[in-house]
């Protein structure tokens, strides 16, 4: 039976690279995927293309196409990648240069475009759905709007010959569905079909989560390798049953409790995963150890795509000051609960008490989130990280916040240790569903 | 017993909403953590942290329970002034949750059935 097997190369922006390239050379693969892209990289990616026409896609392009793209052509691996961010054409002519540089005449590389859809989202009335009013509310603020396109686009740019696709905003499942949706000729209405396809995406996308990343917890769930964690792959039939493993010899784990981690991971109702190619249903969902590295999932359907696509709608939203000062030794935790004390009452007399704050004691209740749950025993913390964060209208403001923290050396508790601090402009993505029909996606194509 | 020795979890977010499943170790146990993890258990284990609605989710194949935290986040992830913006660290807090009991109860069995939704809390 012809299976197509999906290898996942980059789960997100910073992702590492040689893991990529051992799927290459070790994994059989017919198609490798990067999924570089979070809620707010494109929005990101915006900005530096305002800066330079010709930027404004992931920083790691280069060095990952530089890692891949000879043996991915020596082996006819063909690329799907989300990695042109805000700017998918510029990247694929990066992509290009890359390949002639390498010697690769004749790689087609395809550049998918329509995701950006500021014109049709500025200044409307559509509104976000977070419920907090309108795109229009947000003025002058919006910076960028991109919907979150389906298989379409990619299967386009497959059909057209394409080597290495690079695209914008994708919806991260459909990455790894429009080569199976390709390679099987799967009916855009078979919704099981596409649910299973789909299933593989969400179980590939965020690449080493499947193969025990994100997971290790010593003594309870040990994971051997993670120096050198192995990047997961697919090897799916066209009746679309599935199983995800990795390379023999990398490191990690795949098992029972990786799968069904990871593909629930990020979906809040089981029985309703939305893409904009599939309503999925991984409510019955069962996983199996086929193999050592090796578990296969059934048990998935699916139902009618969604009439809308989601975009995402970035806007500046302010700044943010912070400051962290540390303490440690005798009394280290009162120290740095005073050292909160003086920064909270210090933003009271300059005027910052009608701002958004944040006071957090490093190493006490910075990140947990349970403060009646368990604790271990009622001991003061060896050493504690006093961090102080606030909302400012102006980068001066900001500014001025982190500074409060780290004049806490010579103004502070005694010991105040390896003090620091920042200001950045902060920028918020929202959320709006819009027609399908008014989202429309270009494929063009690049030779080497 | 802490929910830790008999199950696993990972944590999720999109927007303002957190989201933590919870995965029975042994297939066994999940009747046990379906009966004793219940929406308004989490809610009041992560006391603060959840300003609005907790949704259970059942997927008695897979052994797992998901919580859906809604406004959890401090505003969301692209707006929040906290250290794990995501929430990424809820999950492995959540497992410090006391259970009832000494040990696991090792000969019962899961029954399957399609996810319901249980016990929304405010």
């Amino acid at each position: 039976m012809r299976t197509v097997r999906i290898g996942c190369g980059a789960g997100f922006a910073d992702d590492r690279v040689e893991p990529a390239l051992e799927l290459v050379e070790h994994g059989a693969l017919d198609y490798l995927v990067f999924e570089c892209l979070a809620e707010r990289t494109v929005a990101l990616a915006q900005l530096e293309r305002l800066a330079d026409p010709k930027s404004g896609f992931n920083e790691w392009l280069v060095e990952r196409m530089e890692a891949v793209l000879a043996p991915c052509a020596e082996r006819g691996v063909r690329v799907v990648t989300n990695m042109g961010a805000a700017n998918p054409l510029a990247a694929a002519q990066v992509v290009v240069g890359v390949a002639r540089q390498l010697g690769l005449g004749g790689v087609r590389v395809a550049a998918v475009t329509g995701d950006d859809v500021l014109d049709v989202v500025r200044g409307s009335d559509l509104p976000l759905t977070d419920g907090n009013g309108t795109v229009a509310d947000l003025g002058e603020r919006i910076i960028a709007s991109n919907a979150y396109l389906g298989v379409g686009p990619v299967v386009h740019a497959l059909e057209l010959g394409a080597d290495v696709v690079v695209c914008g905003r994708v919806a991260d499942p459909s990455l790894f569905l429009a080569p199976l949706v390709h390679e099987f000729g799967w009916p855009l209405d078979d919704w099981r079909l596409l649910a299973r396809g789909t299933a593989v995406g969400h179980l590939l996308e965020c690449a080493g989560q499947v193969t025990g990343g994100y997971f290790a917890d010593p003594g309870v769930n040990d994971v051997p390798g993670l120096v050198r964690l192995g990047f997961p792959l697919a090897e799916v039939a066209a009746d679309g049953a599935f199983s995800v493993s990795k390379v023999p010899g990398s490191g990690g784990r795949v098992t029972v409790a990786t799968v069904a981690e990871q593909l629930l991971y990020e979906v809040h109702n089981p029985a309703a995963y939305v893409t904009p190619d599939v309503v999925a249903d991984f409510s019955a969902a069962r996983a199996t150890q086929v193999d050592e590295d090796r578990a296969s999932v059934s048990g998935i359907d699916g139902g009618p795509r969604p009439d809308h696509l989601k975009v995402s709608v970035a806007y500046r939203d302010g700044f943010i000051g912070e400051g962290q000062i540390s303490y440690a030794g005798a009394n280290a935790e009162a120290r740095g609960r005073l050292a909160l004390d003086i920064v909270r009452e210090r933003l009271r007399l300059l005027g910052f008490d009608g701002a958004e704050t944040r006071f957090d004691l490093i190493g006490v209740d910075a990140v947990h989130r349970a403060p009646e749950g368990f604790r271990s025993g009622g001991h003061s913390a060896p050493e504690v990280r006093a961090r102080v964060a606030a909302r400012a209208e102006t980068l001066a403001d900001a500014r001025r916040i982190g500074r409060e923290v780290t004049a806490l050396w010579l103004n502070g508790p005694a010991g105040g240790a390896g003090a620091n601090r920042s200001a950045r402009e902060n920028i918020a993505v929202a959320s709006v569903l819009v027609p399908r029909d008014v989202v429309r996606h270009d494929v063009h194509v690049l030779e080497a | 017993m802490l929910l830790h020795h008999v199950a696993h979890a990972r944590s999720g977010d999109k927007g303002a909403t957190a989201d933590v499943t919870v995965i029975a170790r042994h297939p066994a146990d999940f009747p046990m953590l379906r009966d004793q993890v219940t929406a308004d258990r989490v809610r009041a284990h992560l006391t603060g942290v959840v300003g609005g609605v907790v949704r259970r989710y059942e997927v008695p194949s897979l052994g797992a329970l998901k919580f859906v935290l809604e406004d959890a986040l401090d505003g969301g992830v692209t707006r929040s002034l906290a250290l794990d913006a995501h929430g990424k660290a809820l999950a492995m807090c959540l497992l410090e949750m006391e259970l009832p009991g000494e040990s696991p109860t090792p000969h019962a069995t899961a029954t399957v059935q399609g996810p319901t939704v249980e016990g929304m809390t405010r």
